[in-house]
């Protein structure tokens, strides 16, 4: 069966493409190009196919390596260290938020669950009003969403959603809370479950299947195993990225370095690994901005057991939502929460259940009854939600600092009580919210009294992210933003930022699509710039 | 359980210390290449006595096939935290050195005697104040073990029939 499904990685290293595997190099390598892109993510992904097709020669450099369909065996040991930063464990500073960021060619679209929302219209609206960003409207990014849909092949999801997300449309449903259906990337999608760990069937339209093979049949240079280590600032430019090869398990250094020289510099790693490569580099920061505002969407995970079999471990992870909490409230009010489904399976759910002993093993005895619900905070609209900061630790690495509030810990409260009352509409015989003081409640009454009593704390309340946002806010005003309207660095002549470090908020939607539309229209302006002529659309 | 309490008030501030001087320590004596990690001797001795108590109701009662089961948990243990950055390592290297030394055992675990004749009930009790503990080191400390020892464990294939998930499509797989 597997030799059946084509794979576009194998097939274009056959048609010739130029990949360096930095792991194998014998000695120091300087490779030079029009645009260097650092990173091969939604931002990265995007940037190099209008680059490329635009006429310009560029470099791609990505610390995760090049995989594909089948490399993809949908199992979590092998998936986690291969395919996320940090083996899927990277954490806060005080470690009380784990976060899920891609580290491999496709960052983390690579990984994703497909979710696919435009951005909502609160949203840019706040950032027409609050951020200078006259752009930001449903009209003007229109086209570009539709450029973006397309490319990655975004469509109505017309198969049933499994039992886990059924669960949220009929216990909201009850609750009349409105649900809907969450638009997937997907093309032959075969329902499998296993998106987190890499698409075995290429269903998913990633920057590894789209975007990265397009450039690369456009003559693009993609380097593999190599961390942006610091850019090369003379004055206000930049003339060359020095990157570390890694060694092939992608953990310690090799030994070899990498100079990747060229006009223009885009740097597009993630909201925790553009600013710290920007830090590291010690690029000027007169807005005082720079790795300040970090949003993560902190996200609150509510268990719930079912007599009926749920199985969250098959079929698309995320197919139901509702954002119904987000409109209580002004969006600068409260702090609102978006409710979706994770998909479960056994690694990733026995780290965020709490407790250890029987306990635990009793909750993972009834695995294939227990689904499992998120809520995604929308931070970064209050001044009690200011997000995190990234810092570098000593030794050179980026970490997150996300300080925990009260401001934060009521929302959390009231997303832990939400979930459980949608879970014991739909049916639930007992809710276990991940806390450490919780327990297996067995009614919504027994909930509702306890979970308001739960002390919230860090490490004690589970929190998480895979969303991080922020810390290169784009913004009208120079004091408040790092990068400009067009996605320039204000500091830096020749270096662009294009990946989710630019919003200045978070967005109250998983952001893989907002990523996409937004760089695309920053890379074709930059195209436009960089060439004379007008940039060459998405294919 | 109240013993351990009593020590923890005692402890106090002392907790950050111990664990720095706990790693400095391992670090020190420990002979392997800086950035290879490495579980050997008392730390591995502890994580030894330790996963049990996370494992509990997990591992097998049949004590040939519940040691067998453990090795091959502490060594996935070991894989896992190989596979962390150098900085995450020395986290891990820090923790696992602080729970070698003895006087910090003692203190910060209350276990009086060796490892290797700790009981899970002690263990389980530690374990329980190190959860909720006020400092949030010793949570994090705590969660880093959970992380560890459970994400080992059901990584694995031989734990899934427990729980009941068939894996990955065998098709594809």
């Amino acid at each position: 069966m597997t030799a059946r499904i084509p794979d576009p990685i194998a097939a274009g290293l056959q048609r010739g493409w130029k990949v360096l595997d930095a792991s194998t190099l014998a000695q120091d390598r300087t490779l030079e190009a029009d645009v260097v892109i650092v990173g091969s993510g939604a931002g990265g992904g995007i940037s190099a196919e209008i680059l490329a097709r635009s006429g310009l020669s560029v470099i791609v450099v990505e610390e995760g390596p090049l995989k594909s369909s089948r490399d993809f065996k949908m199992r979590e040991a092998e998936a986690y260290p291969q395919l996320y930063q940090e083996s899927a464990a990277r954490k806060t500073a005080d470690k009380a938020i784990n976060i899920l960021q891609g580290r491999a060619v496709g960052g983390s679209t690579t990984v994703n669950w497909t979710s696919s929302f435009r951005t909502p219209e609160p949203t840019l609206a706040w950032w027409r009003r609050q951020h200078g960003l006259a752009f930001a409207s449903n009209d003007e990014l229109a086209p570009w969403f539709v450029m973006a849909e397309r490319r990655t092949g975004v469509i109505d999801w017309l198969v049933d959603p499994n039992q886990n997300n059924d669960v949220l449309r009929r216990g909201a449903a009850k609750l009349g809370i409105a649900t809907g259906a969450i638009r997937r990337n997907v093309q032959g999608c075969w329902n499998l479950g296993y998106c987190g760990m890499g698409c075995p069937t290429n269903a998913k339209q990633s920057m590894l299947v789209t975007t990265i093979p397009a450039a690369l049949d456009n003559g693009a240079t993609l380097v593999t195993r190599a961390r942006a280590e610091r850019l090369r600032l003379r004055g206000q430019m930049v003339d060359e990225l020095v990157c570390t090869a890694l060694d092939a398990d992608g953990v310690l250094p090799s030994g070899r370095q990498l100079r990747l020289r060229a006009r223009h510099f885009v740097v597009a790693g993630g909201a925790i690994n553009t600013p710290a490569l920007l830090l590291r580099s010690r690029a000027p920061d007169p807005s005082g901005q720079l790795g300040k505002r970090t949003f993560l969407h902190p996200t609150l995970i509510s268990a719930a057991f079912y007599d009926q079999r749920v199985e969250g471990w098959a079929g698309a992870p995320q197919s139901v939502y509702s954002d119904h909490f987000l409109d209580v409230d002004p969006i600068d009010g409260p702090l609102g929460y978006k409710l979706e489904a994770p998909p479960l399976h056994p690694l990733l759910l026995a780290t965020t259940m709490s407790g250890f002993g029987e306990q635990h093993a009793a909750a993972m005895r009834d695995f294939a009854h227990m689904g499992g619900m998120l809520a995604l905070l929308r931070d970064g609209f209050h001044a009690e939600s200011p997000g995190g900061e990234v810092r570098l630790r000593a030794d050179g690495g980026g970490e997150l600092d996300y300080p925990l509030n009260d401001f934060l810990w009521d929302g959390a409260r009231r997303a832990l009580l939400s979930m459980a009352e949608i879970q014991f509409a739909a049916g639930a015989r007992t809710v276990q919210p991940a806390h450490e003081k919780a327990q297996r409640y067995r009614s919504w009454a027994e909930a509702r009294r306890e979970i308001a009593a739960l002390p919230q704390r860090a490490h004690v309340t589970r929190v998480a992210s895979a969303h991080v946002m922020g810390g290169c806010a784009m913004d009208g005003d120079e004091r408040r933003g790092v990068v400009d309207p067009a996605g320039r660095y204000r500091a830096l002549a020749n270096v662009s930022v294009h990946d989710g470090s630019l919003f200045p908020t978070s967005l109250g939607a998983n952001p893989q699509l907002t990523i996409y539309a937004l760089t695309a229209r920053l890379a074709s302006g930059l195209a436009a710039s960089l060439t004379g002529r007008p940039a060459a659309a998405l294919a | 359980m109240r013993t351990s309490r009593r020590t923890f008030l005692a402890v106090g501030g002392l907790a950050a210390l111990a664990l720095g001087a706990g790693g400095a320590w391992y670090r020190a004596t420990h002979d392997t290449e800086p950035q290879r990690f490495a579980l050997d001797g008392e730390a591995r001795a502890a994580l030894h006595a330790i996963a049990p108590a996370i494992l509990d109701g997990a591992l097998a009662n049949d004590p040939a096939r519940r040691e067998r089961q453990l090795g091959s948990a502490i060594d996935a243990v070991e894989a896992a935290i190989r596979g962390l950055p150098p900085a995450t390592q020395e986290e891990v290297q820090d923790l696992f050195g602080l729970l070698a030394l003895r006087p910090a055992r003692r203190l910060l675990t209350g276990v009086p005697t060796g490892w290797e004749s700790a009981d899970i009930a002690h263990i389980s009790a530690f374990l329980q104040e190190w959860r909720v503990h006020r400092f949030a080191m010793m949570r994090s400390a705590y969660g880093a073990l959970h992380d560890l020892v459970l994400g080992a464990w059901y990584a694995q294939p031989a734990s899934w029939d427990a729980i009941g998930y068939p894996g990955p499509p065998q098709r594809l797989a």
